[in-house]
């Protein structure tokens, strides 16, 4: 018989380790996904994993990892301080919505004058959005006790209402001929978020991404506020009685998480996408949550796992156009990830005993 | 605007239709977490079950073998969220997300070739005199099945819960998992089945989007209805009737929107289709306030170990 025994203490190298299996178990599992597809599953992973960085075209495809993987990084690092503390902030698809529509609107209402000052409007208006919708579900938390999870999810939703009725009303390009969506952005030198060295695929999106790993990482380790999150985490008594106020750290983890959101939405809106259209988000926020667990909720982790995720997109993108993949499978295969990630997380906290007889 | 266009007897019986899919699910949900655990994958299985059951429906030309198999896809989706919660003792919230994520994912794979295509329609009931009564023949006599199915269901839980040895075991574990574990009962075991249970319906409640509400398969189409659910068994207190009657007045509120959609009111049809989201909202923070209802070990890991 298997019989599991808790360790004393999570096991350091497990800790470390568990992501690097899990994806190499992902790997054999989505390429008999794709076997099961009717494609070569060695051409398929090796089209999305190795492609995108060394083969023929990856000097195009080497800048969108920094395209795709800023988001994401930007998002996860939010989420992972809630994450620690047990806030549960999933919502983030809908700030990022948000956070995009009150940032694209600045810009827009300023349309055309020119200044230095416009896009700084438009960041903190972005930041704002975002951190307005996560408001929601922390106030009505903290003032009501309602769960912060289903709160938060149903706010997507109606983000989504919210940017299919900009689209097509308020923020609508008038010269547009009618068509749904805004102005392009990228066509408005005062509001586009542009790249910084061109080729590169860094724009301020990026930066702030990073920027955000090192915060966090000073935030976590030298910060008081960082302790009583992860004190809140992994003890929610100790934490009380050492005078951690709970209120306090749900309104943050969730500004937080909300406000870096937001901003990914508005560098995204203002940069790579260009316009607010009704198909403009395409589930960051989601994906960040996974990015968030494969870090391990650790900034330098998530920081990894974001580019990786990006790399999944691209090499996904790629496999669509020369294997004729379905979106659909890159999506599964992330899936598959955080749930091998999950499983594997077994072996952090417990050893696997043979031979003795199980209780449970 | 004409609201003379929309007819109370037919938005009754429509709403009836509309509650039918978070009705399965909630009350899946609600046996789920009285027995302390919390799926948060309700949204993946309901989707799953939905093109399970349509892909069947549509290949075997029978709704009745299309909802045996949603009922099968929810319950084998729902035992990959068993295996990591009661044996790899993952956390309850980030497994259910996983659930939800993988969910989206697959059934958008499976359901390719099935865009567009036609279900075969299920019988609805047609009692000789009965059915065609005025106003009562059209909202009590001339539904599916499915919908007569889950309101069966509800009792049946009910009486489960409330009067029999098996729903009382259900509740202890759910209560207290150690004291059940002590008094000799497989608290895993009793967990495993109720999840299961709660898969089998979240993936029947899916189906009948696809193959009766609908019918047709889109990807994403459950649109929230599993996170309504989730939020239906709070507004419930965790008691089978009150899921009955939430799932009626969710399923009413968005009847109703739907129609004034259609009849034209000035309202942007954008803010109408926010309505159930915003009111699920405004119902979770009412319901809040008191949390005695709640399973005690709900959401809690147990380990015979500790």
């Amino acid at each position: 018989m298997i019989a599991l025994e808790k360790r004393p203490q999570p096991s350091q190298a497990w800790s470390l380790l568990t992501p690097l299996v899990a994806v190499v178990i992902t790997m054999i599992a989505g390429g008999l996904l794709f076997s099961a597809l009717g494609k070569n599953p060695i051409e398929a992973i090796r089209t999305i994993f190795y492609d995108p960085l060394f083969g023929e075209f990856a000097f195009y495809y080497r800048p969108q990892l920094l395209v795709k993987g800023g988001p994401l990084i930007l998002i996860a690092i939010g989420l992972s301080l809630g994450f620690r503390a047990g806030i549960w902030n999933i919502g983030a698809e809908g700030q990022y919505i948000v956070g995009a529509i009150c940032g694209a609107g600045v810009g827009l209402a300023f349309y055309p004058t020119e200044s230095a000052f416009i896009f700084p409007l438009m960041v903190m208006a972005g930041a704002l959005g975002g951190w307005a919708w996560s408001m929601i579900p922390a106030l009505l938390k903290v003032k009501f006790g309602t769960n912060e999870i289903l709160v938060s999810l149903m706010l997507v939703y109606v983000a989504e209402q919210l940017l299919a009725s900009m689209s097509l009303g308020l923020l609508k390009n008038p010269q547009g001929f009618g068509f749904p969506g805004s102005r392009n952005l990228q066509d408005y030198a005062s509001a586009h978020n542009a790249e910084i060295i061109a080729g590169t695929g860094m724009h301020w999106g990026i930066v702030a991404a990073f920027i955000a790993v090192i915060m966090a990482y000073v935030l976590l380790n030298k910060h008081i506020l960082g302790f009583n999150i992860r004190l809140t985490g992994e003890a929610p008594r100790a934490a009380r009685f050492g005078g951690v106020n709970p209120t306090r750290l749900v309104v943050f983890c969730m500004g937080v998480s909300g406000a870096l959101a937001g901003l990914a939405g508005l560098f995204e809106v203002s940069g790579p996408s260009g316009q607010i259209s009704i198909d403009f988000n395409v589930g960051y926020g989601f994906t960040a949550i996974i990015v968030a667990f494969l870090g391990r909720l650790h900034p330098v982790g998530i920081l990894l796992a974001g580019l990786l995720m990006a790399l999944t997109y691209i090499g996904g993108e790629i496999a669509q156009g020369t294997l004729s993949l379905p979106a659909a499978a890159i999506q599964v295969f992330q899936g598959m990830l955080l749930f091998f990630l999950l499983v594997l997380d077994l072996l952090t906290n417990y050893r696997i005993r043979f031979g003795k007889k199980g209780i449970a | 605007m004409d609201l003379s266009a929309i007819n109370p007897v037919l938005l009754i019986a429509s709403l009836m239709v509309a509650a039918t899919p978070l009705l399965l699910a909630a009350i899946g949900e609600l046996v789920v977490e009285k027995a302390g655990v919390l799926n948060l994958g309700v949204e993946g299985m309901m989707i799953i079950g939905a093109i399970c059951g349509f892909a069947i429906a549509v290949e075997s030309s029978s709704p009745l073998l299309g909802l045996i198999a949603a009922m099968i896809g929810g319950a084998v989706l729902s035992l990959l969220f068993a295996f990591l919660t009661q044996v790899a003792l993952a956390n309850q919230v980030a497994s259910g997300l996983a659930l939800t994520l993988f969910g989206l994912g697959l059934s958008a794979l499976m359901g390719q070739s099935y865009v567009g295509v036609k279900p075969p329609a299920m019988a609805k009931l047609d009692l000789p005199i009965l059915s065609d009564l005025p106003i009562i023949g059209p909202i009590l006599f001339s539904h599916d099945p499915v919908l007569y199915f889950g309101i069966g269901l509800t009792a049946a839980i009910w009486a489960l819960l409330k009067f029999s040895r098996i729903g009382l075991i259900l509740r202890a574990v759910g209560e207290n998992a150690e004291a059940a574990h002590a008094l000799g009962y497989h608290v895993v075991r009793v967990r495993i089945m109720a999840i299961l249970f709660g898969g089998a319906c979240a993936g029947l409640g899916g189906a009948y989007i696809s193959l009766i509400r609908v019918p047709q398969w889109t990807e994403g189409m459950t649109a929230g209805i599993g996170w309504i659910a989730l939020a239906l068994v709070v507004f419930a207190s965790w008691k089978p009737w009150r899921v009955l009657l939430g799932a009626y007045l969710f399923g009413g509120i968005n009847v109703l929107q739907l129609n004034l959609q259609a009849a034209g009111i000035a309202i942007p049809v954008e803010y109408l289709a926010m309505s159930p989201y915003l009111i699920t909202i405004l119902v979770l923070v009412i319901m809040s306030a008191d949390k005695s209802r709640a399973p005690a070990s709900l959401g809690k890991i147990f380990h015979a170990s500790q």
